[in-house]
């Protein structure tokens, strides 16, 4: 992934950093026809397409390493071990060096808010406290505390969206009060792209004494995420959103707090001493990782990390602001098409929602998807926001690095054609 | 473009335009209300019974072109049919989507036109939404409840 900088045929992907082409070519199903069609895939906010070391590394494990973990005295446990440690100190480094015992493997994102909510929650929220989200989350980041809240006779409180997408935060002063003890807010809209302020919202809950959970869901995969210098309490993201397998989330946590919490799960792996009258538990972060854990997929995650810090998340993120623009751009010449979000590409991530005013996005859907283009249609998980922007749902393109402008291009065209098959 | 063709077939394009049922149903005794959580799509549908007869028929559709002329065919069809008669003209529209029978097995009128449907698996809940909606709503009568129900349409499509 050179820059590329001797080619006499420059693209602006290679000025910032990223040879899509390269890139491309590294992940098998790209090559795939779908309904006849080169595949433009444009549903990265859901999941993204895996690169072939990923797909290798989960062979190779089966093949050569596959054993369970943290018991076994044989060689291949031992390599197991080490290999799925690995991916735990790599991904600690990953999110801005934190300490290797505050990263936990989960299934994914949803388990890791579950996990907080079942735990520190459960611990530490009373009836009459406040719970403060945003309008804009997914329900993965909505529901968890809407049940603690109703679980405890908590307040569940919200702040609100502005019409362009942006959180609303003229009246965080009076939200944040004595009695909010949790804020959980998206470090990134799967809906709308924009990027929250986190870290100032993060300093003014910590002066009421609240704790912070970040959802880096769609995050983590786009830029370059430094958790400490987040300023939270509790941050939650998915490998398999960041070209790793599915079935794999990260829970990092402040370790005084990881501390504090019970375990979420009873079993193997979790307890250090069991007798028939006591047990004690393990240590951060076995604690919480009860059971065998899914390691060939952990392992491979591995992969998918070492491949994003090849191309380097500063330029994953270049990459993404201008081709973020340059599809706002695209899609604005669209008669009727309306766009959701920020305008302002630095401010927002590849998640870009648009509706028709004379189409359903089901239908946009399924015309796009005979052209070969995959987005995505519905409420995103995120029907309290839809209500907010009063659509019922939205079409939603996302962009990722095997993305360029002849993939926006396509969705561009095949829009144009859609509105003449329909009529309009 | 052939099978997208089949999908929005004229007919079903012209109900997407033009929906039928619109008008409200004076002294409703039937009303049902069911949503497709995986789409968002929500349907309500309003009908009057008198003497074991569909009188009238409100159908309002929030959603795609396939639910939304699914409903709208719905309205048309069912208006002045009995009781038993629309249960089984819903059970043939669920046969019809599911690939049991053809649309030439049957006098099926506009409906048959649902028949593309079937090529695109994850649209047939959306053909589905308005029958399973009012089937609800009539057992519910029938069953002396008549009164609001509220369905979630399956993701398995019944």
């Amino acid at each position: 992934m050179a820059t590329e900088a001797h080619s006499k045929t420059m693209t602006t992907e290679a000025v910032n950093g990223l040879d899509v082409d390269a890139i491309k070519a590294d992940f098998p199903i790209l090559q795939e026809k779908v309904n006849g069609n080169r595949l433009v895939y444009l549903d990265n906010a859901a999941t993204s397409q895996k690169p072939n070391v990923v797909i290798e590394a989960i062979s190779d494990y089966y093949r050569h390493t596959n054993a369970n973990i943290h018991r076994g005295l044989h060689k291949l446990a031992e390599l197991a071990t080490e290999a799925f440690e690995k991916t735990r100190r790599h991904t600690a480094g990953f999110i801005g060096g934190v300490d290797t015992a505050e990263v936990v493997f989960t299934r994914g994102t949803t388990e890791s808010l579950n996990l907080v909510a079942y735990t520190w929650g459960e611990q530490n929220i009373g009836e009459g406290d406040e719970i403060l989200i945003t309008e804009m989350e997914h329900h993965a980041n909505m529901v968890p505390w809407f049940m603690l809240a109703q679980r405890k006779k908590a307040v569940l409180k919200r702040i609100p969206v502005t019409a362009d997408g942006y959180l609303d935060l003229s009246g965080l002063d009076k939200l944040l009060t004595r009695r909010t003890k949790l804020v959980a807010i998206s470090h990134m809209s799967n809906v709308l792209g924009t990027i929250n302020p986190i870290r100032e919202i993060a300093e003014r809950a910590k002066a009421v004494g609240a704790v912070v959970v970040a959802d880096g869901a769609q995050s983590a995969p786009h830029m370059p995420v430094n958790v400490p210098e987040l300023g939270v309490d509790f941050f939650a993201f998915s490998s398999h959103k960041m070209l790793g397998p599915t079935g794999v989330g990260v829970l990092w946590g402040r370790r005084e707090l990881l501390e504090s919490m019970p375990p979420f799960n009873f079993g193997g792996e979790m307890i250090r001493q069991v007798g028939f009258d006591n047990v004690s538990w393990a240590e951060l972060p076995w604690k919480f990782e009860a059971g065998t854990p899914n390691i060939a997929d952990v392992v491979a995650f591995d992969a998918a990390l070492t491949y994003l810090e090849r191309l380097g998340m500063e330029n994953i993120r270049r990459h993404e602001i201008e081709l973020t623009e340059y599809a706002i751009a695209r899609l604005s010449e669209i008669k009727g098409l309306e766009i959701q979000g920020p305008n302002d590409s630095s401010q927002r991530g590849g998640a870009i929602s648009f509706t028709d005013p004379d189409l359903h996005p089901h239908d946009m859907s399924t015309f796009l998807d005979t052209k070969g283009i995959a987005i995505r249609a519905g409420h995103h998980c995120a029907q309290p926001l839809m209500r907010v922007m009063g659509k019922m749902a939205t079409a939603r393109a996302s962009l990722y690095i095997y993305n360029d402008r002849a993939d926006i291009d396509a969705l561009h065209d095949a829009l144009v054609e859609m509105r003449r098959y329909f009529g309009l | 473009m052939i099978e997208l063709d089949e999908l929005y077939r004229e007919i079903i394009l012209d109900h997407y335009r033009s929906p039928r049922g619109k008008k409200p149903v004076e002294q409703a005794n039937v009303k049902s209300a069911g949503s497709n959580p995986s789409c968002g799509d929500e349907v309500e549908v309003e009908a009057r019974i008198e003497d074991n007869v569909l009188k009238d028929v409100h159908i309002d559709c929030k959603g795609c072109a396939i639910s939304t002329a699914s409903g709208s065919m719905l309205a048309e069809t069912v208006k002045g049919k009995s009781f038993d008669e629309v249960m089984a003209i819903a059970d043939k529209v669920k046969k019809l989507l599911k690939g049991e029978i053809d649309e030439s097995d049957e006098d099926f009128g506009d409906l048959g036109s649902l028949q593309g449907v079937r090529q695109f698996p994850v649209r047939v809940k959306c053909a589905l939404l308005a029958w399973v909606t009012l089937i609800e709503g009539l057992k519910d009568y029938a069953n002396g409840k008549g009164g609001n129900s509220k369905i979630m349409i399956k993701t398995d499509t019944e």
